[in-house]
């Protein structure tokens, strides 16, 4: 082998010694992230602010975790492109503002099915009852999986309080009455019949039904799921949305 | 001074080296690999056939596929680079493993680690970030067993009987060091309670989505590359009887690839929320991770100049060389998908999960099934495998599996990026989003195939390292040799 050059020499000495490796390689992978992931935190168009964005109902909130549970982010994405054929097909481009308080994102990565960032109000709770229990009854050449069992399952929210206060803790303004009133909201978003002004101060733009039109009496999963499916998209005003606000 | 005249080497002690760790972590990767395999080809089947979902919570597509991924990843991965690492820095280092039984500990920790997350994805518990889904105490756990193996790793280099530390070693402390800063970022969460398996990520929307796949694309680059790379730096150069190409490149390829590489992660994200400069620069350095990628194959592949010969009548050396050629196209293809203008029309589709299988299939399959059939014989001191007919084989029938598989990916990724944006004369989308789902199907059937063929390539295998544990040698005649004297078998 020829003469070490320079810099041969310098890297024999990393070669001798461990620590030192470490040290460097350590260094070396840390620089990429810190650049591209730490501005993301400060830089406006990542944290701005957009009318209309309010936290998860708690029943939505339970039907997101369902919506996670079942992997439905392995085939459906929610993050809309700026084209004019994903315009068309699926509405807006999405903003960041819209995930400001998902924990996790669900932007997803492969359409094997449609995005669903902007699902909400597109198709009734109908549509949605029977195609999650047999989707190739309303779609016979989908591969999607069916989800009968969300309607035999009944609504889990004896814990709902503690999401919300782990939410809190991560930064999702929940207040201590939304706290405090999580479990009975669960139920008064179920039931249009009940005095909903309190819930619906908390929560503007909630839509007050029942959405598992295949169970009238039992709250199931799928209640949630549809809940959290028919508000996705919904609550930013994009007549109003001013798409040069946050450029500096 | 050489090593070997020196006292107190593990090979001329009583001692010896710590083989018997390694012998379980080499079942352990056979046996994952199988069953990750084996879930795969269920999850192909699933697309191609949707009754196959049963109506069943636990057999769902959306529950099995992180099985599958994680099982082949970080299960038959996982195990690969643990059995490769521990057997490599030893020999490498003239040195026994450090730690004594933190060895056995790192192993069965780490396969503790395996039933946790796999027997949640079954009953729902999942994170919900695509390869971090296990939850928050399986991610505790496994930041305790990966402590253990820095541990052993390193004590093992530090008591070494060679002044320098080998090139594998650099890339296995470097998977090591980076998937420890990776795991335990990116899986920062609040659990709901102490007693519950729910959790919330510390990050949300923009943050979080760069965050993950800083995170994902850099198990793609340490885990499933940096490691793997550990093994070819080894692997290649025993099985040929050649040293390596260039000492230079290597240290340009180590450096520059660990460097580069954790800027690629936006190119997941573009046209996303994400903003432009940040997709900008994944896209910028995506693209510059081509050279040091190309020249890493080169090492690797140089390193047979004078013995290209062997090709012909060595398949286990051939298996490893597919592997780096395999390497070698997954690393151009990725570069190629990161320009913004081919994402916009690949990103979403299956030309995404044809172009992880080529790298998945080509490069991570090949150079573990290359240095198992390499360990196997001489773990268990056998003289040689029970059959290189069989490694043969298993070489086609895999190679053959692999272009069904990313071929079909490729037609099926490309049409439906088609379909999607195609317009009629009249200014109207041509085609309903359910159109280009039944326009799959073809495609799906093909893919499933291609899997079901690896499958039984990597089952081949299995019986072929059974056979050879036991002791048995088949009589066969030399591959490559002369038809007439094929007779003999």
């Amino acid at each position: 082998m020829a003469q070490p050059s320079g810099n041969a020499h310098f890297h024999d000495r990393i070669e001798r010694n461990v620590l030192l490796m470490m040290v460097l390689s350590l260094l070396v992978v840390s620089i990429g992230g810190l650049v591209q992931i730490v501005p993301l935190f400060f830089v406006e168009s990542t944290i701005e602010k957009v009318e209309g964005m309010r936290p998860y109902t708690p029943l939505e909130l339970i039907g997101r975790n369902i919506y996670q549970r079942e992997g439905c982010y392995l085939c459906h994405s929610q993050q809309i492109r700026p084209f004019r054929d994903e315009a068309e097909r699926y509405g807006h481009y999405s903003l960041a503002a819209e995930s400001m308080y998902d924990h996790p994102f669900q932007w997803g990565s492969k359409r094997t099915g449609p995005d669903l960032a902007r699902v909400g109000g597109k198709y009734s709770d109908e549509w949605h009852t029977a195609h999650l229990i047999d989707p190739r009854s309303i779609v016979p050449e989908s591969v999607m999986p069916p989800y009968g069992f969300l309607a035999r399952n009944g609504l889990d929210d004896n814990d709902i309080a503690d999401h919300l206060k782990a939410l809190r803790v991560v930064g999702v303004p929940y207040t201590d009455e939304m706290i405090a009133k999580a479990g009975q909201d669960v139920r008064a978003q179920l039931d249009p019949d009940a005095d909903n002004a309190a819930f619906l101060a908390r929560y503007p733009k909630a839509v007050i039904r029942k959405f598992d039109t295949s169970n009238p009496k039992m709250a199931t999963e799928l209640d949630a799921l549809v809940a959290y499916l028919q508000m996705m998209g919904t609550l930013v005003d994009f007549t109003r949305y001013d798409a040069r606000a946050n450029q500096r | 001074m050489t090593a070997s005249t020196m006292a107190g080497n593990p090979a001329e002690t009583g001692q010896g080296y710590d083989d018997d760790v390694i012998r379980f972590l080499v079942a352990a990767t056979m046996f994952w690999g199988v069953v990750g395999m084996l879930a795969g080809l269920v999850i192909a089947l699933q697309l191609a056939y949707p009754l196959l979902n049963l109506d069943l919570p636990w057999t769902t597509f959306g529950r099995l596929r992180p099985v599958h991924t994680s099982g082949v990843i970080f299960a038959f991965g996982g195990n690969a680079l643990l059995a490769t690492s521990f057997y490599v820095v030893q020999r490498t280092c003239r040195a026994r493993l450090w730690g004594g039984n933190l060895a056995w500990f790192v192993a069965w920790g780490y396969q503790t680690f395996i039933v946790l997350a796999a027997s949640g994805y079954v009953f729902g518990i999942t994170q919900a970030k695509e390869y971090a889904e296990p939850e928050w105490y399986t991610d505790l756990w496994l930041t305790v067993v990966w402590v253990a193996y820095l541990a052993v790793f390193v004590g093992t280099l530090v008591r070494r009987r060679e002044p320098h530390i080998y090139v594998a070693n650099w890339f296995y402390l470097a998977f090591i060091i980076t998937i420890a800063m990776l795991h335990i970022i990116n899986n920062l969460a609040v659990p709901v309670s102490f007693t519950g398996a729910k959790s919330y990520s510390a990050f949300a929307g923009v943050q979080d989505a760069l965050t993950q796949w800083w995170y994902g694309h850099n198990a793609v680059g340490f885990f499933l590359t940096a490691g793997f790379l550990g093994m070819m730096y080894y692997f290649i150069p025993k099985q040929a009887q050649r040293p390596v190409y260039s000492y230079r490149l290597s240290i340009m390829h180590f450096w520059s690839l660990i460097f580069i590489y954790i800027w690629a992660g936006p190119h997941h994200l573009h046209y996303t929320a994400l903003p432009d400069w940040a997709q900008t620069l994944g896209m910028t350095f995506s693209i510059m991770l081509w050279m040091p990628s190309w020249g890493g194959m080169i090492n690797g592949l140089m390193t047979l100049s004078g013995a290209w010969d062997k090709l012909r009548t060595d398949p286990i050396l051939r298996i490893l060389v597919v592997s780096v050629a395999f390497y070698g196209m997954a690393t151009f293809e990725g570069p190629l998908m990161s320009i913004k203008a081919v994402n916009g029309l690949s990103h979403y589709t299956d030309w995404t999960i044809g172009h992880v299988h080529s790298g998945a299939l080509g490069w991570v399959g090949f150079v573990t099934f290359g240095a198992v059939y390499y360990l196997v014989p001489r773990l268990w001191g056998q003289p040689r495998l029970y059959s290189l007919k069989l490694v043969n084989i298993h070489f086609w029938v895999a190679t053959i599996g692999i272009v069904l598989y990313i071929t079909a990916m490729w037609i099926s990724g490309i049409l439906q990026g088609l379909m999607w944006r195609a317009y009629d004369t009249l200014g109207f989308l041509q085609y309903s989003f359910v159109e280009t789902v039944e326009a799959m199907h073809p495609f799906y059937v093909i893919r499933a195939l291609g899997g079901g063929l690896y499958l039984i390539g990597a089952i081949i295998m299995v019986y072929n390292l059974i056979q050879t544990v036991r002791g048995r040698q088949r009589v066969e005649a030399p591959i490559g040799a002369p038809t007439a004297a094929v007779a003999a078998a």
